[in-house]
């Protein structure tokens, strides 16, 4: 490894050769603003943001895409001249940006406003050209999108290529450019799989998520109406960032007790549906084993994994589990078995989930979903709008004292907490599975190799003397990999876990939005996911058929797994879409 | 200028289709093949209509959208079939600044079509050119062959009428 003597500002230091001036000043402690960069998957040095001076260079460098390669190489990111240039390039992007700032939903958390206040920009500054007003596109049930306020750096474009959709992109030339869809159609016309990766990696307002808390506010409002929350698992790993707490916080006890202050009648854990979930889904696998079904069998949980699925690889469908996502199985439960239980007549129960993903707005009014034209759950609301919410009521988040979540559908496992990685389905699956058949009580529950943000993780286990080959996956990339291997009829595994977001829900579409020089610097999925790990090792049930609630519920209601109760309660079906 | 999309009814025939399909197994496995796909589509079909598009995008294995974005961003790619009468109006400098622009702007209020757009019967199509190489005859416009020149926008109605009645 060659290592090179450089100098930033007049400081001596030492990098290995090829190290952008981005990462070296990172490595150095001194943050070069970005605007369009995203590590790996937005490396276009377009926004000019980064402009760095290299000495001896013709003109000012993009940092971001600038190796240093030779020895002495003297970089200066902090002159007059650089800070007047990034000045007038904030001038340049606000004089067709709309700067209605304080009604937008990324106020206070937008990264072209933040460097417009440590530039000290001056938005009446006359910089001419046109301003046309763009049209907004409210097409879909997931995210909105609002061309007045975009700055163009195609950080969504990358997002949406790196997911292997590619619904959008750069249209136009000069003034007239912005980013939409093939035949300036609505994002509701085309193939968009609902995972909200572009509005995680937005640095303004341009793209956000549907805001339905007000609908929330209105239910709890309404005394003719019993409101049952329930959260995801991996909103306990996340929902602390919105309150400026460390990546990877735990925060189970004060989101619970944040959501009773709410007001809230009840709130439930999603883990519980999880939990639900892995007993019909390993039952199924089972049974498809044992009886020749469709091979590999492929996880259900992430509604944009299953619309991609549905649009891109419909032929394959049927390798598709039949379960409902945990979000879908706990509303099922509430309206049905919770309902039966309290006498509440579910057309007065309102659901409302919590999750790390947009496209569950999509999924909880899918067809068939929902019984008796009821649906499962009534609104779906993401981390960032919990946070909201939370702020909106004035409770202190981080003061709270931790509670517990309520009875009859509060007790999750660690099976059930660790769906919210990659992997986490799969060895929550494989945990059960491995039981029923051995028809033992197996200590040993921890199947590391599915874990991890690679790409595609494969293991074969054996289990029960019977040889089990499987893949997990996610990042809709990778899942085509996967899918194209099915469709050649060469796939050697029996079961295969697909998360549509890369690192699976602790990197979803709905979860906090961290700035680009956090995203580019710190391993997220990894940070979070390791906390629903420890969260794993630190409950009493770690299993879901040990779950004493999921017991209860085939004791009591659904019988076993896979009954014909469960089957109308729990299972569903997919459609081909047209693209 | 923004691309103005038609809203003509696509009506390709199988041999272009046959043509098409032969460009896109030609270019296929070039780097950069969109470009040169759509040049070639264009050449068949005479525009670049979402049925075109999506034939190339599938054949080359790209997005739809990846296609659009190329055939929006250079000026020589047209969403908008030719009229039987394509009226070019020169925009080059020399007529530009003797009101080439305000001819533009007649014409296309006469005929209710934008630049790159082409009439709902198919008889006008109107084209915002570059210099044609009769910057003396300043401002021109062509209609198929015919060329026009030293115009004023009063001729403009004079002219549309005589291809309105053929």
């Amino acid at each position: 490894m060659e290592m090179l003597n450089i100098k930033i500002n007049g400081k001596d230091y030492q990098v290995e050769k090829n190290t952008t001036i981005l990462e070296a000043c990172h490595k150095f402690g001194i943050r070069v603003p970005t605007l369009c960069y995203l590590k790996e998957i937005n490396e276009i040095g377009a926004c000019r943001m980064c402009l760095c001076e290299v000495k001896g260079a013709r003109s000012l460098v993009a940092a971001c895409v600038y190796p240093i390669d030779r020895e002495g190489t003297e970089i200066f990111t902090n002159t007059p001249q650089i800070r007047k240039y990034r000045k007038m390039n904030l001038e340049l992007l606000l004089s067709n940006h709309d700067k209605k700032c304080l009604s937008c939903p990324k106020n206070t958390n937008c990264e072209l406003q933040k460097l417009c206040v440590e530039y000290g920009v001056n938005e009446k500054k006359y910089l001419g050209g046109e301003d046309p007003i763009r049209k907004e596109d409210h097409s879909t049930l997931h995210l909105v999108r609002n061309n007045n306020k975009c700055i163009l750096c195609r950080r969504c474009v990358a997002a949406c290529k790196q997911q292997y959709v590619s619904v959008i992109g750069a249209n136009n030339r000069g003034f007239d450019s912005m980013i939409g869809c093939a035949f300036d159609q609505e994002l509701d016309n085309v193939a968009c799989v609902s995972c909200g990766q572009c509005t995680v990696v937005c640095p303004t307002g341009a793209l956000v998520e549907r805001d339905d808390t007000d609908k929330v506010f209105e239910a709890i409002a309404d005394p003719t109406k019993h409101v049952v929350v329930h959260t995801a698992p991996s909103i306990r790993a996340t929902l602390g960032e919105c309150f400026d707490m460390p990546i990877g916080s735990n925060v189970k006890g004060k989101m619970v007790a944040a959501l009773k202050m709410l007001g809230f009648d009840k709130v439930f854990d999603t883990n519980f549906g999880a939990d639900l979930t892995i007993m019909e889904e390993g039952t199924e696998f089972i049974q498809r084993v044992q009886n020749g079904g469709t091979l590999p069998m492929i996880t259900s949980c992430s509604p944009g994994w299953i619309k991609f699925c549905e649009y891109y690889y419909p032929d394959l469908i049927p390798h598709l589990s039949t379960c409902k996502s945990p979000q879908q199985m706990q509303g099922a439960m509430i309206k049905s078995y919770y309902a039966e239980k309290t006498g509440i007549n579910p057309k007065d129960i309102v659901v409302v989930s919590v999750m790390p993903c947009i496209a569950k707005k999509f999924e909880i009014k899918r067809d068939d979903q929902g019984r008796d034209g009821m649906p499962d759950n009534d609104i779906s609301i993401s981390t960032r709008e919990l946070a909201k919410m939370i702020k909106t009521a004035g409770i202190q988040f981080t003061d709270l004292p931790d509670e517990d979540f309520d009875p009859i559908m509060g007790i999750g496992t660690g099976a059930g907490t660790i769906f919210g990685a990659t992997g986490g389905v799969m060895e929550a699956a494989l945990r059960t599975v491995a039981d029923v058949l051995t028809g033992e009580d197996l200590k040993d529950v921890d199947y590391k190799e599915v874990r991890g943000t690679e790409d595609i993780k494969e293991a074969t286990y054996n289990i029960a003397g019977k040889e089990v080959k499987v893949a997990v996956t996610s990042g809709l990339k990778n899942a085509a990999k996967l899918l194209d291997q099915i469709r050649a009829g060469e796939s050697p595994y029996q079961f295969i876990e697909v998360m549509c977001c890369p690192g699976g829900c602790v990197n979803g579409g709905g979860q906090p939005i961290q700035p680009g020089h956090v995203r580019n610097f710190t391993d997220l999925k990894a940070l979070r996911a390791k906390a629903l790990y420890e969260d794993d090792l630190a409950l009493t049930y770690r299993k879901s058929h040990e779950n004493p609630e999921i017991k209860a519920i085939y004791d009591e209601y659904l019988e076993k797994p896979g009954s014909h109760l469960a089957h109308e309660l729990l299972h569903t079906s997919y459609v081909e879409r047209k693209r | 200028m923004q691309k103005k999309i038609s809203n003509i009814p696509f009506a390709g025939t199988p041999e272009q289709e046959a043509k098409l399909k032969e460009a896109i197994a030609r270019h296929k496995d070039d780097p950069g093949a969109v470009m040169p796909v759509l040049q070639e589509a264009q050449e068949i079909y005479g525009y670049l209509p979402l049925e075109v598009q999506t034939m190339v995008a599938e054949g080359l294995g790209v997005s739809v959208e990846e296609v659009y974005g190329v055939s929006t961003f250079y000026s020589q790619f047209a969403l908008s079939p030719k009229g039987k009468y394509n009226i070019s109006v020169c925009l080059g400098t020399a007529c530009y600044v003797k009101g080439s622009g305000e001819i533009l702007n007649k014409i296309s209020e006469q005929l209710g079509i934008g630049a790159e757009e082409c009439t709902p019967d198919g008889k006008f199509s109107l084209t915002a050119c570059r210099c044609i190489g009769a910057c003396g005859l300043a401002p021109v416009i062509t209609v198929n062959d015919d060329v026009y020149g030293r115009l004023t926008v009063e001729d403009v109605p004079y002219i549309l009428n005589k291809y309105q009645k053929s």
